[in-house]
């Protein structure tokens, strides 16, 4: 699913983007069959997406919600400096108006093309996630098809309640490596949601036709709690 | 087959042939040192022709050279170690080895990836792969050290974060999002010091840093170079190209304002003079943590907010700069 169809079946109305004109660089001047830069401008004309994570505030049930919205196919939602960025950058203004946020992930890893520089980003975001967190603010991840290496190993499973999608695929390493590494094939249900959720990984695997209620619950009960700390 | 150990095997064999000449010529009444002398200056010379430069592929070999210092070597050199054990929750994971220790009259926590000197130990050691329950481990001394006080001092030294089943089903992402968010959260200095292999994922879960020191001839990398190859070319034997594009070196990683200090090591290697790299490594971790003691925890926390928030390269809409930081 595209970031731009997610949001628009999440969002009430309004969705105002926060680092829409953050855009890629090409640090390394990379290139391996091809240029980064030629990747990147493939992608654009692709996905109709600037970069591999779309950002901004927006109404879900009712309650004003940060929302992160990652696309594989911008570059298989890899983490580059932009992703790290943007996602920050929604932390720093979530943390300013004191919004919870919900972040929906699909994502490759750390993105190759920028080497170091997107590693860092597990270092960015988890920053920014610990800095709204300390502040007594709501996180929450729904992790869908696939999300893996960098990305879910800093702020998808950094997250305070984590969703995921039936059958997305969800792990550390790549099923393809680990293969690779034990010589042997993995059993079709591992790294599923539903693994996850029996080996007690996440919080729940919720149905794309559910998950806007499921949020909305959810976001009702933390505004309760979060009402309830301010008026004390 | 590690190409820096290829290359030594010649000097390896000068050496010993000069060993061998000089005792005979304290021994015998013949005067050999003419001899002596030319076979320096060609030992010399051939150390020159292998190590004036050093491309990154040969640096990543070296930093996996089989007689290359580990944490173990450098904790030896603090005043006093005391090891702690386990993660609590499933066991101890021998490819994380931490504890309280003196550097100097300083107490820290230490906590480093030890990767083994031999098969035997390496099966041990998981080849210096931690397992969730490792990461978990790391977790529980920088909580325990940002509780107590306790400056931070660590040593990075691994191929990656472990690829296997169990590790998989123990959550490795969680065990290294834990990490990450612990020594971000640390009120304590920290200092991480780069000794061999910087392998990803793994290797950030240990450094994340208000001081990062690599050796001349370690690397830090978003991915080994051998799977940056299978991935992006299709092609494992692409890993020497790769070295050069990931940009993995420690001189990258200063230029980068990733790394904020590199230590030079003996010429072919920390292994040539263990004892020295170890001492000018735990020199420089002291002046780094002197440093930093003037913080107080807040000013802490921000520098160390500010600097992971500024590394990277964008540009702006309007496309004319492109800012790295920091």
């Amino acid at each position: 699913m595209s970031a731009i169809d997610r949001i628009n079946i999440t969002v009430d109305g309004d969705f105002k983007e926060i680092g829409g004109d953050v855009l890629p660089g090409d640090p390394l001047e990379w290139v391996d069959k091809k240029k980064y830069t030629a990747k990147l401008a493939g992608d654009r004309e692709k996905s109709q997406l600037s970069e591999a994570v779309i950002c901004g505030t927006g109404k879900i049930g009712g309650f004003e919600t940060a929302i992160g919205v990652m696309d594989f196919h911008f570059r298989g939602g890899t983490m580059g400096t932009v992703v790290g960025e943007r996602i920050a950058m929604l932390l720093e203004r979530a943390r300013e108006l004191q919004l919870p946020t919900v972040i929906f992930t699909a994502s490759g890893g750390a993105r190759m093309e920028e080497g170091m520089l997107a590693l860092m980003q597990l270092a960015k975001t988890t920053a920014a996630v610990a800095r709204y967190r300390e502040d007594g603010n709501f996180l929450m991840t729904v992790l869908t098809d696939p999300t893996t290496g960098g990305v879910s190993a800093s702020f998808a499973f950094q997250a305070d309640v984590i969703i995921a999608e039936p059958k997305a695929m969800i792990g550390f390493a790549g099923r393809r490596v680990i293969e690779q590494t034990i010589r042997q094939k993995l059993p079709d249900q591992f790294q599923t949601a539903e693994f996850l959720l029996e080996k007690g990984h996440i919080d729940m695997v919720v149905r794309r036709s559910d998950l806007k209620p499921t949020l909305t619950r959810l976001l009702d009960y933390a505004a309760q709690g979060r009402a309830r700390i301010a008026a004390s | 087959m590690n190409l820096i150990v290829e290359r030594e095997r010649g000097l390896l064999e000068l050496e010993k042939r000069i060993a061998e000449l000089r005792e005979a010529n304290a021994q015998q009444p013949v005067d050999m040192s003419a001899e002596i002398r030319a076979l320096e200056e060609k030992y010399a010379q051939i150390q020159s022709e292998i190590f004036s430069s050093i491309t990154p592929w040969q640096k990543v070999h070296m930093a996996r050279h089989p007689n290359r210092p580990t944490a173990a070597d450098y904790i030896a050199e603090f005043t006093q170690f005391d090891e702690l054990h386990g993660d609590r929750h499933f066991r101890d994971d021998h490819a994380i080895v931490g504890g309280m220790a003196k550097l100097g009259e300083r107490a820290v926590m230490v906590i480093s990836q030890q990767r083994g000197r031999d098969t035997k130990e390496n099966l041990r050691r998981n080849f210096g792969m931690p397992s969730p329950e490792g990461y978990r481990k790391v977790q529980r001394l920088a909580h325990l050290a940002a509780r107590l006080g306790l400056p931070i001092v660590t040593f990075v030294d691994t191929k990656g974060a472990d690829p296997g089943i169990g590790s998989e089903e123990r959550a490795q992402s969680e065990a290294i999002a834990g990490c990450l968010y612990e020594f971000t959260v640390a009120a304590v200095p920290i200092v991480a010091t780069v000794i061999g292999e910087g392998g990803s994922g793994g290797a950030l879960a240990l450094s994340i840093a208000d001081r990062i020191i690599m050796l001349e001839h370690s690397y830090y990398s978003v991915a080994s170079p051998e799977g940056c190859a299978a991935i992006l070319w299709s092609d494992a034997s692409k890993a020497e190209e790769a070295a050069t594009r990931l940009k993995l070196t420690a001189q990258d990683l200063l230029e980068f304002g990733i790394a904020d200090e590199i230590i030079p090591e003996p010429t072919g290697g920390a292994h040539r003079d263990p004892a020295g790299t170890i001492a000018r490594v735990l020199k420089n971790i002291g002046s780094a943590l002197d440093e930093l003691a003037s913080l107080s925890a807040a000013q802490l926390r921000e520098a160390r907010y500010q600097k992971y928030r500024r590394i990277g390269a964008w540009q702006t809409e309007r496309l004319e700069t492109v800012k790295t930081g920091p």
